[in-house]
């Protein structure tokens, strides 16, 4: 049971962490004009999707580093195809 | 560029190609082979919140905001990593208790509410109408774009014939392939694997089309995005949307709003917790449904900055930059591919949420009222299927039609995204009364009414309503100036609030609106039993669902036939009698030779009718066959008090089992007691017959002598003689003592309580013995108060007593040394007296021995030869009878001090 509490908490982890990385004065610190570029691109432009892409591998880490948990016990299947 | 027919045919092409994956999907899941048991398909079908907005509208919007595209895709990624406890949560709940929608999930929660479920629905069907209205418009005007490029002006999607108007053509074509998607039967679980499976294509088509045309215009037509980017920062227009500037106030706004969207909107609702075929896909899900939508916005910025560089002054509509872009470098058939993606998008959209719409108006709003309005005599019709798959197909077209006509009546003030959000605003009402509902059992059926009325009603006059003004079919002055002029009740500033976007504007006041109303009247109000009951059930999913039962709370009996006939009115004969067999397969009987029903199969058909009619008219339809009735509030109270009645028992009986505890405790104490006095009786017994026999014994003996010689002198004759007559009268004693004990312990002594001068008796007491006293030179002293209190007693006894003591002190005082002093004190409701003496004294273990019968002291020869051992035990019954105490304080060489207490007289 605490593994599922631990991945609770890892993604509300990363859920934190995303509302900071996201958050209009972190973006504000980013803003450095359009001169400013990382590989040609704008560095605002590359932060905002290298955050989001931190956010979603973290999510992947926080789901996939996940033991094995047996399937909840389901209700009796309904399905009755013919 | 592109010739008409071919368009029309390559877009009939691909949804007859979707249609057959569909088709293909629902065999392979009748055949129990299902296509879709996949976490990768699920978070592609989740893709489905990807729709002509994504796919067209994230261009045009991040024209004018740049980054402001974003949190609209930012707040499901949030929302995933948040909400994985969420959703799971609601899933299980709906697999649980066979929801079939959001507004039968919203119905079920608070007490299986018609009047709940017919409210979502027509907030989401209102809500909703706007997001189809946007599908439609994308079509048309991408199918106008298409076909007329670079002729923009007859690229105009609305004409005045309605046999040239591509968009009601668009809303009829998608109309039909959703009925024949959708309700090609009527499913007990509303899973649609078919289309499932077909829009999970769609989203790799919708992704791969814009993926291409993204690559297309970065490193196509500018060479390297780098170079892109670099033209684009040359133009301060187009520098400016790489700012923070650009986004505008609403970044925070968007993000929450769409937190809620990918949740509580109709169609993701059904995607992912209805279709959901499997819990643990939900954990694949949460991160590659965010890595969809990263991917698929990778190239939003480029193909902006791309199009406004190709496309400057305002030229074309920022909308269709995705389309226009290939079409202006020459590369037709990407163009074609771009459209097919946006058709893609479009009619996943539609599709999903027209059937999620069309389960809701059949099973929350045209079924209640037709059981409640039994015109149609629905029990009497063997077959009710039909008539199900006919309201949903009708429903559907309702949906679609209503789409098209706000279409018409606004479509064209608006950009899409800002269409898109008036529908994501609406779908956020459902947010209070849903995550209330599973982490809250305070939250009441009313509560929830005066919520999403609440905030619907808000929600309607500060977005709908201006977007009517707007587009003229209302007086722009509503906006301007308020209605009837008042400033204060203007629908972008309501209450003078402004400086906010409409969108956020409405949010905070629909939000306040609907979470007051429903926490302030869920606890003002009071709850219903069933309201209850599956407020515990929604709130504790995880440990209900996992002790397995306790869901259903159907009493009473019902026949097998009876609910075999009912379940096959609504779902057909075939599949009912499927479902029947299966049940009892799994229960391991065969259900054809069952004639009444357990409450399991009871509930199991509830849920099996709930799937295809709504949770609130199945409990209807159950409630009709099963005979003494569901679960009325006077069977509920009567468990209640059986429950209760129960744990009075439980109660009484755990009383009584202590009584009885205590009774035997006191049952085996008397017991021992009883064999003690037995013993005593027996050792009284032998004591007696012993000390009787001693003086009987030296009677005989001096008798014999005296009769065997007559020859004996007169002195010593008259020796013998006395020693006959000293025996003779202990004898007496012994046996006028034995007696009186057996009197006093029986209660038959006769007893003469007077009121006595205690001075008085002490002082004759000792002036009867002062002789005794005196002929063995030991000496008495008595202290006693001159005003000498009245107490209570029998004359005769007590004197007996103090007698008894002064004799008994004088016996164990040695003669010359001896002395005794006989003192009272008056006490606290009684007078004591205390008799001294200095005699060899007692010791501690023995003290309180002598009180009892035939204890006689030994001890050094000081004991009491010629005492029967009876005189202490008699004193004790006599004082005791009087309600007094005697005592004995002692300690060895320091003579001893016997004490008795006398209560005054009453009053």
């Amino acid at each position: 049971m605490w593994r599922e509490e631990a991945t609770g908490e890892r993604l509300a982890a990363v859920f934190l962490l995303g509302l900071a990385l996201f958050s209009p004065l972190v973006l504000r610190l980013f803003d450095r004009g359009p001169e400013t570029v990382l590989a040609g691109i704008p560095l605002l432009y590359v932060y905002v999707f290298g955050a989001w892409g931190l956010l979603i591998g973290l999510l992947a880490w926080a789901m996939r580093s996940r033991p094995a948990v047996p399937p909840p016990r389901e209700p009796p299947p309904l399905d009755f195809s013919v | 560029m592109l010739p008409g027919w071919l368009i029309l045919l390559t877009s009939f092409g691909y949804l007859s190609l979707l249609f057959a994956i569909a088709y293909y999907g629902d065999r392979r899941a009748d055949r129990g082979r299902s296509l879709i048991g996949h976490s990768s398909i699920y978070a592609l079908s989740i893709a489905v919140y990807c729709t002509s907005w994504t796919f067209y509208g994230s261009v045009g919007r991040a024209a004018s905001t740049g980054l402001g595209f974003l949190p609209i895709y930012l707040g499901p990624t949030l929302m995933f990593a948040l909400g994985w406890a969420v959703i799971r949560k609601i899933v299980r709940i709906s697999k649980v208790h066979h929801i079939t929608s959001i507004a039968d999930f919203v119905s079920s929660r608070y007490g299986k509410s018609h009047l709940l479920g017919g409210l979502v629905t027509v907030i989401a069907v209102v809500g909703i109408m706007p997001y189809i209205s946007l599908q439609l418009k994308a079509v048309s005007s991408s199918f106008a774009v298409l076909l007329h490029y670079p002729d923009l002006a007859a690229a105009h999607p609305m004409s005045a014939s309605p046999f040239e108007d591509t968009a009601l053509l668009v809303a009829m074509v998608l109309a039909l392939f959703t009925i024949l998607f959708g309700t090609r039967h009527i499913d007990a679980t509303e899973h649609h694997e078919g289309m499932v499976a077909a829009i999970a294509f769609e989203s790799i088509v919708k992704l791969l089309a814009f993926l291409a045309v993204g690559a297309f215009v970065a490193f196509g037509i500018f060479g390297s995005p780098g170079e892109l980017f670099r033209q684009a920062a040359a133009q301060p227009q187009l520098a400016r949307l790489m700012s923070v500037e650009a986004i505008g106030p609403n970044w925070i706004t968007l993000t929450l709003l769409s937190m809620a969207a990918i949740i509580f909107l109709p169609r993701q609702f059904q995607v992912t917790v209805v279709e959901n075929v499997d819990e643990r896909h939900l954990e694949k899900a949460v991160w590659l449904f965010p890595l969809y939508l990263f991917a698929i916005n990778l190239f939003v910025l480029p193909i902006t900055l791309g199009g406004l560089l190709r496309f400057p002054g305002g030229a074309l509509d920022t909308d269709t930059f995705v389309l226009a872009l290939p079409l202006a470098e020459g590369a037709p058939y990407l163009a074609l591919l771009v459209f097919i993606g946006g058709l893609s998008a479009a009619t996943g959209m539609v599709i999903v949420e027209t059937i999620a719409l069309s389960t809701m108006v059949c099973n929350d709003l045209i079924m209640p009222v037709l059981l409640r309005f039994g015109r149609l005599h629905l029990s009497e019709r063997s077959d009710l299927s039909g008539l199900l798959l006919g309201i949903r197909r009708g429903a559907i077209l309702f949906i679609i039609l209503l789409g098209y006509l706000y279409f018409r009546l606004i479509g064209e003030s608006y950009a899409l995204v800002t269409i898109g959000l008036v529908s994501f605003a609406a779908a956020a009402q459902f947010a209070p009364a849903i995550l209330g509902g599973i982490y809250w059992k305070g939250g009441s059926r009313q509560g929830a009414v005066a919520g999403l009325s609440a905030g619907f009603a808000v929600w309607a006059y500060t977005l709908l309503l201006p977007s009517f003004a707007k587009s003229g079919w209302l007086p722009e002055s509503i906006v301007d100036l308020g209605p009837f002029g008042l400033h204060l009740l203007k629908p972008y500033a309501l209450f003078g609030l402004e400086g906010l976007d409409s969108i956020s504007h409405s949010l905070f006041w629909s939000l306040a609106a609907n979470v007051g109303g429903y926490v302030a009247v869920s606890l003002a109000g009071s709850k219903s039993t069933i309201e209850r009951i599956q407020a515990t059930l929604f709130v504790e999913v995880f440990s209900q669902s996992e002790s397995g039962r306790g869901l259903g709370a159907w009493r009473g009996k019902a026949a097998v036939a009876d609910l075999r006939e009912l379940a096959a009115r609504f779902i057909g004969r075939e599949r009912a009698q499927q479902a029947f067999a299966d049940f009892g397969r799994r229960h391991g009987f065969d259900i054809d030779k069952r004639t009444e029903a357990d409450a399991d199969l009871v509930q199991y058909v509830e849920r099996l009718l709930a799937g295809a009619i709504g949770a609130a008219s199945a409990r209807v339809m159950i409630a009709t066959t099963v005979q003494g009735e569901g679960i009325g509030i006077e069977e509920i109270m009567e468990v209640l008090d059986e429950t209760s009645q129960v744990l009075e028992y439980s109660r009484q009986l755990e009383h009584k089992s202590q009584e009885l505890e205590a009774a035997t405790r006191e049952l085996q104490a008397a017991n021992q007691r009883l064999k003690e006095l037995d013993r005593m009786k027996d050792e009284f017994l032998s004591t007696v017959t012993h000390e009787l026999r001693t003086p009987l014994t030296s009677i005989r003996s001096f008798s014999e002598i005296l009769f065997d010689n007559p020859e004996l002198d007169a002195t010593q004759r008259g020796e013998f003689l006395s020693i006959v007559i000293r025996e003779s009268e202990r004898l007496t004693r012994l046996v006028n003592q034995v007696l009186d004990l057996a009197k006093i312990e029986a209660g038959r002594m006769d007893w003469h309580l007077e009121d006595l001068d205690l001075a008085g008796l002490l002082n004759d007491a000792a002036a009867s013995l002062r002789g005794i006293f005196e002929e063995r030179d030991v000496g008495l002293d008595l202290r006693l108060p001159a005003p000498s209190p009245l107490v209570r007693a029998d004359r005769d006894h007590l004197t007996r007593v103090v007698i008894n003591l002064l004799s008994n002190a004088q016996k164990v005082c040695g003669p010359g040394t001896g002395r005794v002093e006989m003192w009272m004190e008056p006490g606290e409701g009684e007078a004591a007296v205390f008799v001294r003496d200095n005699g060899p004294g007692i010791e501690p273990d023995l003290q309180d021995k002598i009180f009892e019968k035939f204890y006689q002291l030994a001890a050094g020869g000081t004991g009491n030869p010629s005492g029967s051992g009876l005189g202490l035990a008699i004193c004790r019954s006599i004082v005791e009878r009087q309600g007094g105490r005697i005592a004995v304080h002692s300690r060895p060489g320091e003579g001893a001090t016997f004490s008795f207490t006398v209560p005054y007289p009453p009053g």
